[in-house]
């Protein structure tokens, strides 16, 4: 390898290695980096598209604290999140436990979990509504046969309209974080529960001494993946409700589109996508933080 | 879980687990099938009384399904085609050879993985439309074909290839460009047929992108225009679902088809794009 060190041959190896990531390079400077250095100046700027941008520093974010509309959509956020966040990894983690052996079928269960993932939101969005019709919709026929005299008013009333995005949500994920749970109870030693078997251990001690500890990397990076989606959340949202009623569903990413795409109030609708990754920012390292701490 | 009750149970769950994934694609086909008067019916009639096979038929007059079909097959191809090229590219340039400055261009990729694309929306759609490029299919071209997670998603399965085999291929007297066509492509079929069907998923089923950028009725995709369908004509219940099937029948199949290296691209990358 000595001939490699000469001055000619290393500049000739580091052009080589350039080439490589040249390409891909390029798009991903002007396509995502430019754009993400940009929009942390840009909540510091008044500037629709017509005038040139002004700096008026903290002005977007007093104006954002004051914006009702905002804070509604932060607060439904952090509702859409503590509700999708828990929910999904129980669905999951319970899909992963049952499917989680060798069983006549198990193959299809697995692959038909998964269904509702590779399935587009808007069909999602578009068959959910349906069912959850209140007058006609399944679901409030099953419930009025459970017995409940008045079911909710699901996508057409403010206080259901939430939770029935939430359900919606839950269905469409858990198929993809079950893979995860699966990879996860498949990478814990046999040897494990033969041990606690052998000690004489219930399932449900088998479950809390060795699937539990066993699934901690697992779950922590499931956590954090859904938080960053659970924030993130507007497709589904704007096909399902568009919103709605009210403001009764309206998110942040929804009012950064709204605000920036649609009145072209770039400045402020930078500062509330600022705000929305602060968040995400925080949380995590949060959960990176709990995470070290247990494991010491 | 050795006695009769435990299998019981074990397999009740299974049941019901199975019902709750898939109820809502049997309602789906069902009310595809249905003349639309009786789609919402108590109690639910789950197998038509008469099959209406032409919705399927009658729905492509209805809606320019075709156009919609076309420009969704387009964008996903070149896309994903474009994302598996200078990713599998870049990443044989991040896992294989070594010169300046590559961690620190590495972790800038990392980086910007974990910032929301929420967050730089924005500055991105200014750029797009000083550019001219809003409501052509060259923005969204653009905007997907060089991720971060394909050059991710590759670099991880090239570091698990030997460094040996590229040692070897040199003394051969091959290059650089011809280790990574040659000796590391062949090898990575799995990494490239994962990361192939991640993105032509995501890109098929895409809706904020196209929902964003592209306005003319023309330029739509499946996506875009089966949601404005059930905006207008919300009442048209069978004729919606005959258009939910045909949007997610390519993809299913596509799935059952690919479905070990898609499950694999998941569980290894623990990542989304």
């Amino acid at each position: 390898m000595a001939d490699l060190s000469t001055p000619a041959r290393r500049w000739r190896k580091s052009l080589i290695g350039w080439s490589f990531i040249l390409p891909n390079f390029l798009g991903f400077v002007v396509i995502t980096l430019l754009p993400v250095i940009a929009a942390f100046g840009l909540s510091f700027m008044d500037w629709d598209s017509y005038n040139p941008p002004k700096w008026i520093g903290l002005k977007n974010f007093e104006r954002l604290l004051n914006d009702e509309s905002t804070m509604v959509a932060l607060r439904n956020t952090a509702y859409y999140a503590l509700g999708h966040v828990p929910l999904t990894v129980l669905a999951s983690l319970g899909l992963a436990l049952l499917l989680n052996r060798k069983l006549a079928g198990v193959g299809f269960f697995r692959v038909a979990a998964f269904f509702p993932y590779v399935t587009s939101l808007v069909a999602v969005a578009v068959v959910w509504n349906m069912l959850f019709n209140p007058e006609f919709g399944p679901i409030n026929q099953f419930l009025s046969f459970l017995g409940m005299d008045v079911p909710p008013r699901w996508t057409t009333s403010t206080t259901w309209a939430m939770p029935a995005v939430i359900i919606t949500s839950v269905w469409r994920d858990m198929g993809y974080y079950m893979i995860l749970f699966l990879a996860g109870l498949q990478a814990i030693p046999q040897e494990h529960y033969e041990a606690a078997k052998v000690d004489g251990a219930t399932a449900w001690q088998r479950f809390r001494a060795v699937t539990l500890p066993g699934l901690r990397p697992v779950t922590f990076l499931v956590l954090i993946l859904l938080t960053v989606q659970s924030f993130k959340v507007f497709d589904l949202i704007v096909v399902m409700t568009d919103g709605g009623p009210g403001r009764a569903t309206l998110v942040l990413s929804q009012q950064i589109y709204r605000q920036g795409i649609i009145e072209g109030e770039f400045g402020y609708a930078s500062a509330i996508s600022l705000v929305l990754f602060l968040l995400v920012l925080v949380l995590t390292l949060t959960q990176f933080w709990l995470n070290n701490r247990r494991e010491r | 879980m050795k006695t009769i009750a435990g299998r019981v149970t074990l397999y009740a769950g299974l049941i019901a687990a199975a019902a709750a994934v898939l109820v809502p694609f049997l309602w789906m086909i069902s009310a595809s099938l249905k003349p639309n008067n009786e789609v919402f019916t108590v109690p639910i009639q789950w197998i038509p009384q008469e099959f209406r096979w032409d919705n399927f038929i009658s729905i492509w007059q209805r809606v320019p399904l075709d156009s919609y079909l076309r420009n969704t097959v387009f964008l996903s191809s070149v896309i994903t085609l474009l994302q598996v090229l200078t990713g599998s590219f870049a990443a044989y340039g991040f896992a294989k050879l070594r010169f300046p400055g590559r961690d620190i261009l590495f972790f800038g990729y990392i980086a910007t993985i974990a910032v929301p694309w929420q967050a730089y929306m924005i500055p991105q759609y200014i750029m797009m439309q000083k550019a001219g490029l809003t409501d052509t299919f060259w923005s969204l071209i653009l905007l997907q074909a060089f991720g971060a997670f394909g050059v991710f998603l590759m670099r991880q399965y090239y570091l698990t290839i030997p460094d040996e085999l590229c040692e070897a291929a040199r003394m051969d007297g091959l290059s650089e460009y011809g280790i990574w066509a040659r000796v590391i492509l062949p090898l990575s079929k799995p990494a490239l047929a994962s990361l192939a069907l991640l993105t032509f998923v995501n890109t098929w089923n895409d809706y904020m992108g196209p929902f964003i950028y592209l306005t003319s009725n023309d330029l739509w995709t499946i996506q875009l225009g089966l949601r404005s369908f059930a905006g207008q004509f919300d009442a048209d219940y069978a004729m919606i679902m005959t258009g939910s099937v045909l949007s997610v029948l390519p993809i299913l199949v596509i799935f059952l088809l690919g479905q070990r290296y898609f499950i694999q691209g998941i569980a290894t990358s623990g990542m989304k794009g």
